[in-house]
């Protein structure tokens, strides 16, 4: 076992652990973000730089730290390697350069996307970004384009980031599109205007970490915040069957997989689950997603009222018995 | 407990000859109706007169066009998640090719509804607008004897095409709000 140290946190990892695997076992704010790694997808990471670490010792028997801040999805731990993440405010400063090197040719028209609310990018340049942009030459553009009737392409919000040419290669029995070009011109493209309908196809719109590729079907219908998540299974003899439903009302809007706390699908639904299943008879409703409290998406969701309301009960009985209040049980905070 | 320090100990002692008859305490309310009536009527007769508003007055909403007589809503549904009472509702539709005169973004409101009896004027959606397409404005909610006539929808909301009948709101726009909108280095205005 590899003995490693990220933002003062020591961990153990088996030897080959990348340094993103090792900050995702210890969890929390010291997890790098990423954009094009994707861990059910094999090969991705490395392209968008996003996840980049400072590595101030290499390994026990080499201390010496790593000349370049390093991409974290990419580079495997060694013994008594120390990391730093957000503890280092020059790692900070070039992962905004990044970002804005990201947003360079990104339309910012989030008002209009429908990834919107559950964007990466968004959330990145949130947390990252500067206001300001230095970039003074006009943006790429590129017509908006049908990859076939159920998935829609907008060139101009994709970052490049190779998940949905992955998803292409290892999920569908043939690929289809694929990146074209090169340098500013590159773009995802099928090959001369084909469709892209094979029966895995759809997870193309889960993996896309941006609004570069979305559901027609759900197409400006609603946005992500004012449709409510519900866990949701089938029995579908492609796919493991098990989905979320986005309800408006009692009407299902969209069916998506189920995305773990990374962000990333470990379950990859076929396209009849997502395009062709969408009557509340075919399912069986298991209940309300859990989403996390500072996304969008819970806004206006009252289950976690009712969370709070048990919480005050439990407080108030601990008052009751004469015990004091139990601050550090708030089980809202996630 | 005493709030603000002015109750009067009320004393039920037997009242006086002249305080039986009533006479003075009836000429006395009559002294102070006669002096109202030769006051400053607090009242005006609206619609004919019309009080000075102040430039930020939060009143009836208007969805604003932009310079080409576009719209410039685009359905981001922003406004209607910051509604504290939830009196917004929309639906979007996509722009069709040839309709770039009437709508500005390629995704517009094809229904935009505000429940006027919901609404608390708080000026959030206003806020919340990354459009500049929402502003609350001077103009007043009209009343109705019907509850469902105070769902406005887009007949109601959106100002007229025509230059001189627009809604003006430049007087609610601060200097830090335009000093944004013209900052060229910011990526949105470009």
């Amino acid at each position: 076992m590899f003995k490693v140290t990220i933002d003062g946190i020591e961990t153990e990892v088996e030897p080959g652990t990348t340094i993103l695997q090792a900050a995702r076992k210890i969890g929390g704010e010291i997890v790098p973000p990423t954009m094009c790694y994707y861990s059910s997808l094999e090969g991705s990471g490395g392209y968008c730089r996003t996840c980049i670490v400072k590595v101030s010792a290499g390994s026990a028997k080499d201390p010496r730290p790593m000349p370049k801040p390093v991409a974290s999805c990419r580079t495997p731990v060694q013994d008594g390697m120390v990391v730093q993440n957000i503890t280092s405010p020059e790692l900070l400063e070039a992962r905004a350069g990044v970002v804005e090197f990201l947003l360079i040719n990104h339309p910012l028209d989030c008002p209009v996307c429908d990834q919107a609310g559950e964007c990466d990018l968004q959330n990145l340049g949130f947390a990252h970004g500067k206001e300001e942009s230095r970039y003074d030459f006009p943006r790429r553009v590129f017509e908006k384009k049908d990859i076939g009737n159920k998935i829609q392409l907008h060139m101009t919000r994709c970052i490049l980031c190779y998940r949905c040419v992955k998803v292409a290669d290892q999920l569908t029995p043939g690929r289809v599109h694929g990146v074209m070009n090169r340098g500013d011109v590159a773009e995802i493209s099928t090959y001369i205007e084909q469709a892209v309908d094979n029966d895995m196809s759809g997870n193309m719109i889960d993996v896309c970490p941006v609004g570069a590729l979305t559901d027609k079907t759900f197409r400006f219908k609603s946005r992500v915040w004012f449709v409510n998540p519900t866990d949701a299974h089938r029995n579908c003899t492609k796919c493991s069957g098990n989905v979320v439903l986005w309800f408006h009302g009692t009407e299902i809007y969209r069916v998506s997989a189920r995305k773990n706390e990374w962000n990333e699908v470990k379950e990859f639904i076929c396209n009849d689950c997502r395009f062709e299943n969408k009557k509340i008879e075919n399912w069986v409703v298991e209940g309300p997603r859990k989403i996390e409290r500072k996304s969008v998406i819970s806004q206006n969701h009252y289950e976690q009222y009712n969370q709070l309301k048990a919480q005050i009960e439990k407080q108030r009985a601990r008052l009751a018995n004469g015990e004091t209040p139990d601050i550090g049980d708030i089980s809202l905070r996630t | 407990m005493q709030l603000s320090g002015k109750s009067i100990v009320v004393s039920k002692k037997e009242m006086s000859f002249l305080e039986k008859l009533y006479l003075p305490a009836i000429l006395g309310g009559l002294r102070i109706t006669l002096k109202h009536l030769f006051r400053k009527k607090a009242t005006i007769n609206y619609p004919e007169e019309k009080r000075p508003f102040s430039p930020i007055y939060r009143g009836m909403h208007v969805l604003k066009r932009d310079e080409h007589g576009a719209e410039r809503c685009t359905a981001c549904g922003l406004c209607a998640v910051s509604c504290p009472a939830e009196a917004i509702s929309m639906e979007a539709a996509e722009r069709k090719p040839g309709e770039e005169k009437s709508f500005r973004e390629e995704k517009y409101a094809a229904v935009y509804e505000i429940n006027m009896l919901r609404c608390i004027f708080c000026g959030l959606c206003e806020e919340a607008c990354p459009k500049e397409a929402i502003f609350l404005t001077d103009r007043i909610t009209p009343s109705d004897f019907q509850r469902n006539s105070f769902v406005y929808g887009k007949d109601k909301l959106v100002e007229p095409v025509d230059a001189d009948k627009r809604v003006d709101v430049t007087k609610r726009q601060s200097t830090a709000v335009l000093d944004f909108k013209t900052n060229t280095k910011l990526a949105h205005n470009k």
